[in-house]
């Protein structure tokens, strides 16, 4: 799929907030319209790359040359629940309090 | 002499000769920190009452030490370090320079924190940064700007900046910094003090607030050269808690730190000299060479075909690792919830999550990943011809505050020289080469992965010079 490219983008306002959605932010109309300015010349500066023939070429994700760490599966000291939960701002017993994900 | 201008090197020979204590010279940073920071601002929280504790007992160490074996034992005993508020600290508050950290303490230590205590070091204070590592100037920092201590209108650098500044002004006489894309570099060279990015997985990322991972490089901001290669010997090394960290041996980067470079080959990147750089900072550079070249290096021009992409791969990379990084601040375990992320941070979550996401993926985030291979290739070639590459660390001078703030596409090209390091995972060492226009700047020594023992020998040279 080397053929896909970075398009002329000026995204639209809808698409920054849907861009916002999906990373969880709330935006004002403020910050939507600084973004969409903001966010579309950076994206198009990134048209540069599409300059670069990267056929056939590997993608690199890491640069250690590392693969497969493994480790002993020995039980070790770990953190105590206190500790655990000491930043958390709400709390019951030993677990996190969170707010409602699934109506009902 | 002031005790806080010294190195660390002096110190320790200060201490074991008994000329000052250990408290003596940890009140002498406070001091410091008490003078300057008001108008610096480059400290988020100071470890007064822990670092004179420490002081305390470190002085009664040495009363009972008999013939101050203690000094060989522990590289860094007594010395008081600054520390980037992206390390997390034991009972320290550690915000990574965000409102939404403001209240987070964590309940361990970053591997890098434990080994400089375990090697004697006292922690003085958490250094001003701009919000989770993410600019170039310090501007981006929640809890204030940081100002440049040569000129207080300009920015010190960043994403370091209160780390560069604690060690220019003796706050500290080293301090722990990060290098995503610059974030080491940058601030030493505006800031004129030595700043080490090591080679990726030389030291270990574990308790660091990540970044961007696979980029995220922990490095020092010393004094001087040997400085440097005193803190990377107690810092580098193997972390079972950092699965990316290498299994290769540490070099005792002392022992041949004084080392000739005789017959050494250093290149200079052809790409970067026609690419709009400061006409007096690039005669800097080429005088900081020709020094080198009376100590008997051969200089090399050589070519680094990609690294004008260097700039639009970094900033696909990065703020897509960067979202995802970010992704877990949701305020249930621990922080504040998301609507405290400051603009920055909004922007790059909000652009990592464009370029990975279905439909546009393929043209951005694999697109960079291939280039990212070229550009790590090059350097693989360019390292056939020469040892080492000296560059400068910026095409300009430390800039006024606000004046790339609007266009944050301006402040990513403030690390046009300095994220190809961090995308081949390359070490660079950054040094301060005088002044333009009463402005500290600087070059960086490039090798190839693991060669900070040679870049240690290269700058030790420069420096004597």
């Amino acid at each position: 799929m080397s053929n896909v490219k970075c398009q002329m983008s000026n995204l639209s306002r809808e698409e920054v907030r849907h861009i916002a959605k999906l990373a969880r932010l709330k935006l004002t109309e403020e910050e939507v319209e600084k973004f969409q300015q903001q966010l579309s010349e950076v994206l198009n500066y990134m048209r540069v790359l599409n300059d670069v023939e990267t056929k056939d070429i590997e993608p690199t994700a890491q640069v250690t040359g590392l693969e497969n760490v493994f480790r002993e599966d020995e039980v070790s000291p770990s953190l105590e629940p206190q500790q655990v939960l000491s930043g958390a701002p709400a709390r019951e017993g030993n677990l996190f309090k969170t707010g409602v994900v699934l109506e009902k | 002499m002031k005790l806080y201008q010294l190195t660390i090197n002096q110190a320790k020979e200060g201490l074991k000769k008994k000329k000052f204590s250990v408290k003596e010279l940890v009140n002498s940073c406070l001091e410091q920190i008490k003078n300057l920071n008001p108008k610096l601002n480059a400290f988020i929280t100071v470890c007064e009452e822990e670092a004179l504790r420490e002081a305390k007992k470190k002085d009664l160490e040495v009363k009972k030490s008999r013939n101050l074996e203690i000094f060989e034992k522990f590289p860094l005993f007594g010395i008081p370090v600054a520390v980037k508020d992206l390390f997390c600290t034991q009972g320290i508050k550690t915000t990574a320079g965000s409102k939404v950290l403001e209240n987070y303490i964590p309940v361990y230590d970053a591997t890098v924190i434990k080994r400089l205590k375990q090697a004697g070091a006292i922690i003085i204070g958490k250094a001003n940064c701009d919000a989770w590592g993410h600019g170039s100037s310090g501007e981006n920092s929640d809890f204030g700007p940081t100002k440049n201590p040569f000129d207080e209108t300009r920015v010190p650098g960043g994403s370091s900046s209160g780390s560069a500044v604690a060690v220019a002004t003796g706050m500290g006489l080293a301090a722990t910094g990060t290098d995503t894309g610059g974030s080491i570099r940058l601030p030493a060279a505006f800031c004129g003090v030595v700043g080490l990015k090591p080679t990726y997985g030389r030291v270990s990322r574990f308790g660091v607030i990540a970044m961007a991972s696979s980029l995220d490089s922990i490095g020092h901001f010393t004094k001087s050269v040997e400085d440097s290669a005193i803190f990377l010997g107690v810092t580098a090394g193997n972390d079972p808690l950092d699965a990316t960290t290498s299994p290769l041996a540490v070099p005792s980067y002392l022992k041949n730190l004084k080392r000739k470079i005789e017959g050494i080959k250093i290149g200079l990147i052809e790409e970067y000299f026609d690419r709009g750089m400061d006409k007096k900072i690039e005669s800097q550079t080429i005088r900081a060479v020709k020094k080198l070249e009376k100590r008997g290096a051969k200089i090399i021009n050589i070519s680094l075909p990609h690294s004008k992409h260097a700039v639009a791969t970094y900033y696909i990379i990065q703020p897509a690792e960067v979202s995802s990084n970010l992704g877990r601040f949701d305020g249930i375990r621990y922080g504040f919830t998301r609507d405290k992320f400051g603009a920055e941070a909004k922007r790059r979550i909000m652009l990592g999550t464009y370029t990975l996401s279905s439909g546009y993926y393929e043209a951005y985030y694999l697109k960079a990943m291939k280039v990212r291979t070229l550009i790590k290739k090059d350097f693989e070639e360019a390292f056939r011809k020469v040892q080492v590459i000296v560059a400068p660390v910026s095409p300009s001078l430390p800039f006024k505050f606000g004046e790339k703030t609007e266009n944050p596409l301006q402040m990513y090209l403030s690390d046009i020289f300095t994220i190809s390091a961090n995308l081949a995972g390359i070490p660079s060492l950054a040094l301060p080469i005088g002044f333009v226009d009463d402005l500290p700047i600087g070059i960086q020594i490039l090798g190839p992965q693991f060669s900070e023992e040679l870049l240690f020998q290269v700058g030790w040279v420069y420096e004597k010079e």
